[in-house]
């Protein structure tokens, strides 16, 4: 290697990681605008003003889906197996929406902590397997559970 | 022929599937045509000129 | 250079045909449909390829364009071009059939989240280098600024792998990177990994007749050109 092309190579070394020593500082700062959502554990430790618009993420409460007989209103609780939240909307939900699946919601919360959804999106996870064999997978119990891990990625206000 | 409409149907998901398959060929042969009649513009281009070049030396 | 190119891809095309017909066959009839979202899933057999593709592509320019700035290959900087419109191809692809697969499974064609705004930002990183190469007179500081500028935009390459970990995302995490256990039935991931093969080859076989076409402009005046053009009686 002549020292001309060393030089080039400890300046293309120099580049890369000026530029990722900087955009680390610049993600790590706006770690809060790239959350897509807060968990219920945030927000039951404050990290939002009621009232304010936000997203919030979790499982869907087995058996706490309310859905009205006459309109398109539903109820239900979400949960990130350490705090819960209660959900109301009214529309037209996904069609992976059930319960003990991960969605994440618009909206906002009201005076009585009710969160008021203006959207429902489904969050699936990557495990996929033809219907009998997640049918087998159940009756053994060992249903594979979703990686979407809602509790260590949490903003802490 | 049931069986190939039902194949076609995608349990209900048609419309979703069957536009991404066919977005993804346009695109995909899009570039492929692209870079064939590229190479052969190029290829004239350049045979042409390298003649050229010759038959002045 | 050019040769070896002209040799190769008549065989990377009649592989990819074949691998592209095996993972369609597969993947669209024989693999069975998911267990929660039915058929729709199977837009995973572009999708995933096409955004796989859409990172080692620009994996493959960011380092070809070190090598050009480094040792001043005049091929690595055409591999660097040639790449970059099929990456961008492949990209919006990625964007495209992700949005088709997000409507009736999360409910919206597009939100914010890291992992689909990394995406676009890849996509606007491809563009932009074409663009600086098309938008700079002399060819010489074009090939300099645009490999510079494909030399710093790999920092997103990991921020767009790693963004369904490190943050909350609406995507989810990765099915098949987990080499202990894949998260996907076997029968479904068959024809994914005969899919990502033949975007590969597709990939592949692409870039030879960039790479040959590129060569061709640039020595239009070389006397082995002339002695192709008589052995092809042009």
């Amino acid at each position: 290697m002549t020292p001309k092309r060393k030089q080039r190579l400890l300046m293309v070394c120099l580049m890369l990681s000026g530029v990722g020593v900087a955009v680390a500082f610049g993600v790590n700062a706006f770690k809060q605008n790239i959350m897509l959502f807060h968990s219920p554990s945030d927000v039951a430790a404050g990290a939002v003003e009621p009232g304010t618009p936000f997203r919030v993420g979790g499982m869907v409460i087995d058996g706490s889906v309310n859905r009205s007989s006459e309109t398109l209103a539903v109820s239900f609780g979400l949960t990130d197996h350490a705090e819960n939240i209660t959900v109301s909307f009214e529309g037209i939900l996904p069609d992976l929406f059930r319960e003990g699946q991960g969605i994440v919601a618009m909206g906002s919360i009201d005076d009585q902590g009710t969160f008021n959804a203006t959207e429902v999106l489904a969050k699936h996870d990557e495990n996929y397997m033809p219907p009998e064999v997640a049918e087998a997978l159940e009756k053994a119990g060992k249903m594979p559970g979703t990686a979407a891990n809602y509790g260590s990625k949490t903003v802490q206000p | 022929m049931s069986e190939l409409m039902e194949f076609l149907s995608m349990g209900g998901y048609a419309f979703f599937v069957w536009s991404s398959y066919g977005l993804t060929t346009i695109i995909l042969l899009a570039v492929v045509f692209w870079s064939s009649r590229q190479l052969k513009q190029s290829r004239t281009q350049a045979f042409r000129r390298a003649l050229q070049h010759r038959n002045k030396q | 250079m050019y040769r070896f190119a002209e040799r190769l891809a008549p065989w990377l095309a009649i592989l990819c045909v074949l691998t592209l017909a095996a993972g369609l066959y597969l993947g669209l009839v024989v693999a069975p449909a998911d267990y929660e979202q039915g058929d729709s899933y199977r837009i995973i057999y572009i999708h995933v390829p096409a955004a796989w593709m859409s990172m080692f592509v620009y994996m493959v320019m960011a380092t070809s364009s070190a090598v050009f700035l480094i040792w001043r290959l005049k091929i690595a900087d055409i591999v660097a071009v040639a790449s970059a419109p099929i990456g961008a191809a492949f990209t919006a692809v990625a964007l495209l059939t992700g949005s088709f697969w997000g409507k009736p499974m999360w409910g919206t064609w597009w939100i914010w989240d890291a992992r689909l705004t990394s995406e676009l930002l890849l996509l606007f990183l491809y563009l932009g280098y074409l663009a600086l190469r098309g938008a700079l007179e002399s060819p010489q500081s074009a090939s300099k600024a645009a490999a510079i500028l494909a030399i710093v935009g790999v920092v997103n390459i990991p921020i767009i792998h790693f963004s369904v970990e490190w943050w909350n995302t609406l995507h989810q995490p990765a099915s098949i990177t987990k080499f202990d256990k894949p998260s996907m039935h076997i029968s479904m991931l068959r024809p994914l990994l005969l899919m990502v093969l033949a975007f590969q080859l597709l990939y592949f076989h692409n870039l030879m007749v960039r790479v040959r076409a590129l060569i061709l402009q640039r020595e239009n005046r070389a006397s082995w050109v002339a002695e192709l053009a008589e052995k092809n009686h042009v």
